[in-house]
């Protein structure tokens, strides 16, 4: 799978969003699309399994998790070391 | 506020920033701790102190200078609601909650309506409520059932509010609401609703252990209004940068209030021992001693939350911080834990004077107030978030 097509497989299965996955374009506000704090966090824990790494303290925040560029740009910068 | 007969009540003195604390302290002490055992008794809202807060241009104290209001700091406000809350809990929990609506109004609203509100509030010391919890969404006030109706010349909305805090005595209420009927439960925004377009249908009584002065019944609110009056700001951003923490903050400097002056009644109730026998340490000494530690805590933890908070304001991605808002958390649930404790050790100090009702030493309204802190917001709900967020948490 792509880093794409991994992080809309993470958005489905822990997104909780109103909208199907497929429907999302890269920049569409995902908190906007119903994903919780809480979905987010699920989120933010599959993505480091399946990336197998651990984000910093300075990426867990809203704007990080906000679309799906947002999470790519941050999978990128934790996965480029 | 207008809740008087003759109309708005006007500004008598506009008390600059610096003097807010103790403008509050000396009301405190004049007017909200002389009612407050009339208040309890008959449950009813403290109307002398929320006007006498307004005489004194106190309702604006957390609005900035370039609206006409005091721009002081929350340090200062929160000096000034532990000293309302050790004579009146209920008083305190008003205007604290009124201030709460106050810092999202002012961090978050950026429309002309909401502008030239803020100056409104000031010259007419409006008073702020709040609705966020609703029936059907099991108490998470992070989603809505009711839908904000966009028409042509503004919006409708209509809310089952299982609580609005002293609703029949505000002047304007903060809802939150789904952003349209096709928004998903958790996309919401926050609006202004006002008379006369704003109409409320009292549910039920509020007959409760404490905090009896906030009048906190349910109502079915009925609202239409000007677009400009939906604040800029998604609710959850506004929720996890101002109204969380803030309310958080506001909260625990009135128990502390409560604390503090159940200590006071301890330490007068030993210090009374004391001179009966000279040269004789009390009993109850040692526990006086061991509390007033553990009031010490409890006042340094609010004070450097409130420095936290300060320091963070301006600083989105530092107050959305898992940190932070575990921080605010875990403040809620250590401040109103402490609070029961408090007032626990100084009933066993005072004995059975702080059990009578009709004692000088009594205790029994700041033990049933100080019960409330836990439930108001269950602290199981807020552990919960808290231990969803550690998740996420990372060493800094």
């Amino acid at each position: 799978m792509s880093i794409d097509e991994t992080i809309r497989q993470v958005l489905a299965d822990h997104g909780r969003l109103a909208i199907p996955v497929e429907t999302l374009a890269d920049d569409t506000d995902l908190f906007g699309a119903g994903m919780t704090s809480h979905a987010s966090v699920n989120v933010m824990l599959a993505l480091e399994d399946a990336f197998d790494f651990e984000f910093t303290e300075s990426m867990l925040k809203k704007s990080t998790f906000e679309s799906i560029s947002s999470i790519r740009d941050g999978v990128a910068q934790m996965t480029e070391v | 506020m207008t809740a008087t007969a003759e109309g708005t009540t006007p500004i008598v003195i506009r008390t600059p920033a610096g003097q807010v604390a103790a403008r509050m302290a000396a009301v405190a002490d004049a007017v909200a701790g002389p009612a407050a055992v009339s208040v309890d008794a008959e449950a009813r809202f403290p109307s002398e102190t929320i006007e006498a807060l307004a005489a004194e241009g106190l309702l604006s104290a957390l609005v900035p200078a370039e609206f006409g209001g005091a721009g002081a700091t929350l340090a200062e406000v929160s000096q000034g609601l532990v000293s309302l809350g050790k004579r009146c809990a209920s008083s305190a929990m008003v205007l604290a909650m009124h201030h709460i609506q106050v810092a999202c109004l002012v961090r978050h609203g950026r429309t002309d309506t909401l502008r030239d509100f803020l100056r409104e509030l000031v010259d007419d010391q409006l008073l702020l409520a709040s609705a966020t919890t609703e029936v059907g969404t099991g108490g998470d006030v992070g989603s809505s059932v009711c839908a904000l109706v966009v028409e042509v010349d503004g919006f409708r909305v209509e809310k089952q509010a299982p609580v609005i805090s002293y609703a029949s005595n505000a002047d304007a209420i903060l809802v939150t609401t789904r952003r349209s009927a096709d928004s998903p439960a958790s996309d919401q925004v926050l609006v202004l609703c006002r008379p006369p377009g704003l109409e409320l249908e009292q549910v039920g009584e509020w007959n409760t252990l404490g905090f009896r002065g906030t009048c906190s019944t349910g109502f079915f609110l009925r609202a239409t209004g000007p677009l400009g009056a939906v604040l800029d700001d998604p609710y959850g951003e506004i929720s996890r940068e101002t109204m969380l923490p803030f309310a958080h903050l506001v909260w625990s400097s009135l128990w502390l209030g409560i604390a503090t002056d159940a200590v006071d009644q301890a330490r007068r109730f030993v210090q009374a021992e004391a001179r009966k026998k000279p040269g004789t340490l009390p009993p109850a000494a040692l526990r006086l001693a061991e509390v007033t530690s553990v009031l010490q805590q409890f006042t340094d933890m609010v004070r450097s939350a409130v420095a936290r908070f300060e320091e963070f304001q301006d600083d989105p991605d530092r107050l959305t911080s898992v940190g932070f808002g575990v921080g605010m958390n875990s403040l809620k649930v250590s401040a109103s834990t402490l609070v029961v404790d408090v007032v626990r050790e100084c009933m066993l100090i005072c004995g059975l004077a702080s059990y009578r009702l009709d004692s000088p030493f009594s205790l029994g309204r700041h033990l049933r107030d100080a019960m409330g802190a836990s439930l108001m917001v269950n602290n199981d709900r807020i552990l919960a978030h808290n231990a969803q967020m550690l998740l996420a948490q990372r060493s800094e």
